[in-house]
This record gives C-alpha cells, structure tokens and sequence, in this order.
C-alpha cells in the first residue's frame, strides 16, 4: 500500500484539513497562518530525496510512502500513562512535561514554577497565552522552506514544550520534556515541537527525550528552537530510543548571542531510520558551542547526524566529538559542516568523529565539510573509523578478562566517552545503564 | 612448573623462534637476554598467547596443562602473568575497575567467590605499597598518560594484586631511571615465595644486579645458545653479545641469518 508522490501530498493536505478541525478555536489565533504557508510549502516540495545532497546517504522513501495519521486522544489514555510512568527520569526533580502520542499527558507533568518569571508550559496554551513571544521566534530559526519535515512540522504543530527564562534567572533544577510514542490504533505521526527562549547571564538545563512502549512502527518529526542569550549557559541533553520500527526525523536549532555557551549531548540508540539536524549560529562574539553525539545502532538501523556549526562572528570556539558504535547490518552517517565566514576572524574550531565498527556489514558515511572564508582561524577535523584495538583486548586478557567482556569493556569505554560529558549526574547514570543494555542486547543478537 | 620443549614461532612466515627448550621450577628466577631482534620479546608474546605469531612446533607446559591449548585469559587463570614491554593504554577503563574485573575472572576460573568493592579495595591500598605506586593513578584510565616509570610500577602492581604463579617480566627495565628500576625490581622480589617463579626478559645486565637470578640463558636467533648461573650475565656485559654470537656460530654452522 504505498503511496505515489501525488498521494503523499495529498494524504497530508487531508491530514491537514482534519488536523485544523480538530484545533477547534485555535486555528483562529494569528499563529495559525504560520501552519496554512507550511504545508502550501509542503505540497510544492514533498519529502527529500536522494538526488538532495543533504539526503544523499539516506533515502525516506519509505517515510512518504507510508500513510501515517494524526493520532486522536482514544479511550485508554490513563492505561498509557501507567505504562508510560517508567520513562521518566525520576531523578530530575525540575519541572516536567510528558507528552503520549504527542498529546500532553497531564498526570505525568509536573509544572511547578521554579521562579515567578519563569515560563514553563505547553507550545498549544502558550500559543494562545504569549502570542507575540511565540510568533516573535517559532519557525524563526528553522525555515519550513528548508525541507519537507521542517515544511511538516510547523503544519502540524501544536504541543511540546515551551520555555521562557527571563534575564538573571538561574535554574537549580533541569527541565525535563518526555515524548512517548505507544500502542496506536494505525500507525500515526507526531510532530513534537519545542521553543525554548533563554534571556541573558541565565543557566539552564533541559533533557529532552524520546522513548517507546512497544517495537510499533510510527513517525516521529520534531522541531526544536533554542535561543540562548547573553551571557548564558545552556546544557541540552537529548536521548532518542525509539522503537526499532519507528522514523525519528529531528531538527534542532540554536541561535546564540554574544558570551553565550550551548552544550548538547544527543544520544541515539533507537529507531529504524533516524535523522538528527543540529544547527548552531555563532551569530555573535566570544559565544562557544559544544556538539557531543553518541550512536549506538544494531540489525538494520539507520543513525544520521548532520551537524551545522555556523561561526558568523569573530572569537567564537566550537568543539564537536561524535561518536557512532555499529553492528549487526547497522549503518551510520556524520556530516560535520562548519561554516566560518569572512567576519569570524580567530574561529577556533574543532570537530572529530569516531566510529566503532563492531561487524563487517556495518557501515558508515562520515563527511566533514569546512566552509572557510576568514583567514585568521583554526579548524581541525578528523575522523576514524576502526573496530576494537587488538592489542588493547590481548592487554585485558592476558589480566585473566574473557574476551566477551573485554570486547564489552572497550565497547562500553569508547561509548561512555561521550555519555560521561553530561553533566546532571543522575541522568548521566541512567543513560550509561541505557546504553549498556543496548550494547548487551546487540551481543545476544550477534551472539558472539 | 615451565616446561618449553622445541618451541617454533613465526610471523608472517618469518621464523622468529627456532626451537627453545626452557625449564623453570618452583622459587627459581630465570633470566632470558639476547641482543635486539633476538626473539626475547616473542618468547614472552608467545608464552601469554599472542595470536600475531604462529606456534609452528613445539609445546609449552605449564603445571602439565597445555597452554598452546589455552586462549590468553585461560593461561591467566592457570597462573600466567606478563609484564608487558609497552604496556597498553586504554582510555575511559578506570585502573581499579579493570584490576576487579581481572582479579574476579581469575577468582571465578578458580571456583572462588567474587571480592566485593571493600574487600578489593583493602587488598588494592595493600599491594600500593609493593611498587610505591601513587594512589591518583587508581582512578586514572588504565596507563593513559602514565609516565614510563609509572607504566611499569603498575604492571608489578597488577602483579602483585594478581598473584600468579609464574611472572614473565618482558624489559621491565627499559626506560627506568634508578631509582625507580629499585622500586620496581624491590616490588618482584618482595613478590617471590618458594610456590612462585619468574622469567625475566631483559637486554641489559643492571636490573639482574637486584633481582638475582638463579639461571641465565642466553638467546640468540630464536635459540637458547648458552645457559649458566648468574655470573653468566656479568661475563655478557663484559664481552658482549658477539663473544656469545661467534660462539654461537661454531656450534650452530647452520641455518643462521
């Protein structure tokens, strides 16, 4: 039952009227123009193809071809959010939304307000609560132009989270954005969209993550914009384990003022077809961007990161370590670009890939891409790809160590290189544990 | 407790041992020197498992099991130790956290019960003391950024946490200033006990000046081409290992080069 081009158009601009029904009153609201030129935009591109150099390496096809509904609210919401209770990080005290089959599963949340300025709620109330705040930055920083997903996105958006720290404002606690994707009637499309306006010398944490009841197949297309202000710290933390049948397409973007740090640690263990798009604008001096990535993919996943660091402006540094682990048929993809344009003089730019190839039919595409148009600046790039180091497994075995659990040790090492970066302590150790049983499981699978 | 008969190695095709006969009991030191390229160093690889190089004949028996039979961590369990030449580094695997999962794989093949963190703790801050080793290098990844000298006070540390039966030292010596080649050579002796033997592999005379070997035995070619007590070594560092290569020549005419 796939779809042709003309039928994926128009199953979305069908999807779209019953969309905009089910809005009710809100698709009166002015934002809502923003959804109408979306999905005009949509029809006119559709979904990227192979012959798109950004989408050369890995093909969606299958992602048009399929005929994903909007999910509607249904009976058995309270059994979902029972099943749904163990994903969160309990350990995270902060504020907390929870979001099921995209729709806020209100139970779970926790909006306490850590401070009176402090805007922590839902994309849909702040809509209609902060019109201007909203329309001055959504969809801002991500085009729908860019692409058919971004162009999807902004149709069908209406919840995620919504933050808004004033100037000044440190946050003890991280804030914590749960998406649960389970058990639907047909297999649905969500489009989780999040907008995070941080004001100037504020600290902020955010865990944003992405997890899975059942190996159902589905479709998640999410959207995230962060504006980090002067002055200000921003730890961003990402974990996707989506179902091994699922399509997580993702795109972030951080736009950056002067003096300002962002840090993201995105770690991507599930999904079958998964594309990560992280820009960061450099857009003013002396801000500095920090991009640490992990996959870990087994059986036939697909793991895409495209990284885009943008230095627009002189004296800013960037740091990326991107690391993939890939077994079974599992392949991988990094495409590193950084862009130094001619006013960025003394850029210092550093960005290195590792893979660990643990099966022969494991494969990855790695692509570092410099754009450099300053003179005064210091790039480096490297990236390795290689499988366990022979001498480091005879060194643990000759110290009486298994070769199983050596291979594991050095496995686990070279992948915890990049958990260990996070830095909310007890999310780091909940990762680690998610990460080890990945990595377990993908031993028992390949049974070596 | 050692018993090499007629050991042949190769790699790539290369021969590298040609033929080594070696017996080492209980409480005895033994210690290998040859010239560079000699095949000390293979011997050594060769004993713990290294499957770079090939066993093309011979045997090697340790307490009467076959160890050509065993992979690297069974030789282990059976009470084999090598301190390595170069001493591998392995980034984001914490020195204690490899010494556990060493010493309780060893103590699993032996039927014995795991030690708990306590338990290892206690016996890691006692064995510290052997080879003076400084407690930050603990939590450190395994050898990475270690000094050389620190690299081989921790191969006699795990030494000594490990316990084994027969240690082979593969120039442990090499890039130690004195001081620290006393440490060191006072760490393995320390270690000695009547149940316990050790093979050290060196080039050079000065650390068998403090871990006194009973036997010497001298490779040349991939061949033990003289053995004798440890005056033995004192007559090489004054000679030179030609004086033995010459000699070497006039009783193996064949098959040299």
């Amino acid at each position: 039952m796939s779809l042709s081009h003309e039928q994926t158009i128009n199953h979305y601009l069908e999807s779209y009227k019953a969309f905009e029904k089910s809005l009710n009153g809100d698709s009166s609201l002015p934002i809502h123009s923003l959804r109408d030129e979306a999905i005009t935009r949509f029809a006119e591109m559709g979904f990227p193809t192979k012959t798109d150099e950004e989408w050369r390496f890995t093909n969606v096809s299958e992602i048009a071809a399929k005929r994903f509904e909007i999910p509607t609210l249904g009976a058995g919401f309270p059994e979902r959010e029972a099943k749904t209770e163990k994903f969160v990080f309990e350990d995270l005290k902060g504020p907390r939304l929870v979001f099921i089959n995209g729709i806020f599963a209100k139970n779970l949340s926790r909006l306490t307000q850590s401070g009176s300025d402090v805007i922590v709620k839902q994309l849909s109330s702040a809509l209609s609560e902060h019109p201007d705040l909203v329309s001055a930055h959504l969809g801002r920083y991500i085009s729908s132009g860019v692409n058919g997903f971004a162009a999807l996105s902004l149709a069908f958006m209406r919840d995620g989270l919504f933050l808004s720290v004033p100037d000044g404002v440190v946050l003890e606690d991280a804030i914590q954005v749960l998406f649960v994707s389970t058990e639907a009637e047909s297999e649905i499309a969500t489009y989780p969209r999040n907008l995070m306006i941080v004001g100037s010398n504020c600290r902020v944490s955010i865990v944003e993550s992405y997890v899975c009841i059942a190996d159902d197949s589905y479709f998640t297309n999410a959207v995230t914009e962060i504006v980090v202000g002067e002055n200000s710290v921003v730890e961003h933390d990402k974990f996707q384990n989506e179902s091994v049948n699922a399509f997580h397409i993702a795109a972030t973007h951080i736009h950056q003022a002067a003096h300002s740090n962002y840090v993201s640690n995105s770690i991507a263990v599930g999904g079958r077809l998964v594309r990560n798009d992280i820009t960061a604008v450099l857009d003013a001096e002396r801000s500095e961007c920090t991009l640490n990535g992990l996959s870990v993919a087994t059986g036939n996943q697909l793991i895409d990161n495209h990284t885009t660091i943008d230095h627009a402006k002189a004296n800013c540094q960037s740091h990326e370590l991107y690391k993939a682990v890939l077994d079974g048929n599992a392949r991988g993809v990094f495409n590193g670009k950084i862009f130094v344009r001619k006013d960025a003089q003394k850029t210092d730019a550093k960005q290195t890939n590792q893979t660990l190839l643990l099966s022969d039919d494991a494969t990855i595409d790695t692509k570092p891409q410099l754009e450099i148009f300053a003179d005064d600046v210091k790039c480096t790039h490297g990236a390795t790809v290689g499988q366990l180091d022979s001498d480091q497994l005879f060194y643990l075995r000759t110290r009486g160590i298994p070769e199983s659990k050596a291979r594991d040790i050095l496995t686990f090492a070279f992948a915890s290189d990049v958990v260990s970066r996070v830095k909310l302590d007890a999310l780091r150790d909940q990762l680690e544990a998610f990460v080890h049983a990945k990595l377990d499981a993908s031993r028992r699978t390949n049974g070596s | 407790m050692l018993k090499v008969k007629n050991l042949h190695a190769s790699v790539e095709g290369n021969e590298i041992l040609r033929g080594i006969d070696l017996e080492v009991s209980a409480g005895e030191v033994h210690a290998i020197m040859g010239p560079n390229g000699s095949g000390k160093s293979t011997l050594a690889q060769v004993l713990a498992g290294r499957d770079t190089y090939e066993v093309t004949r011979g045997e090697i028996f340790l307490n009467g099991k076959n160890l050509l039979e065993l992979d690297p961590e069974e030789r282990a369990h059976e009470g084999l130790f090598l301190a390595f030449q170069y001493p591998v580094e392995i980034p984001g695997v914490t020195n204690t956290y490899f010494l556990k999962a060493a010493l309780n794989a060893i103590r699993k093949s032996r039927g014995q019960d795991e030690l708990d963190a306590i338990d290892f703790l206690a016996l890691v801050k006692e064995r510290m003391k052997i080879v003076e080793l400084d407690q930050s290098l603990l939590n450190r990844p395994v050898n990475e950024g270690f000094s050389g000298g620190e690299k081989k006070r921790n191969e006699i540390f795990q030494m000594a946490v490990l316990d084994p039966m027969l240690a082979v030292l593969d120039e442990t010596d090499s890039g130690l200033d004195i001081d620290a080649l006393r440490i060191v050579a006072d760490g393995v002796n320390r270690l000695r006990r009547k149940d316990n033997a050790t093979i050290v592999v060196t080039h050079y005379q000065r650390l068998l000046n403090y871990i006194v070997p009973d036997f010497v035995h001298v490779l040349v070619e991939g061949r033990i081409v003289k053995s004798g007590g440890k005056e033995l070594a004192l007559e090489l560092e004054e000679k030179g290992y030609d004086w033995i290569r010459n000699g070497s020549e006039t009783t193996q005419p064949a098959g040299i080069g």
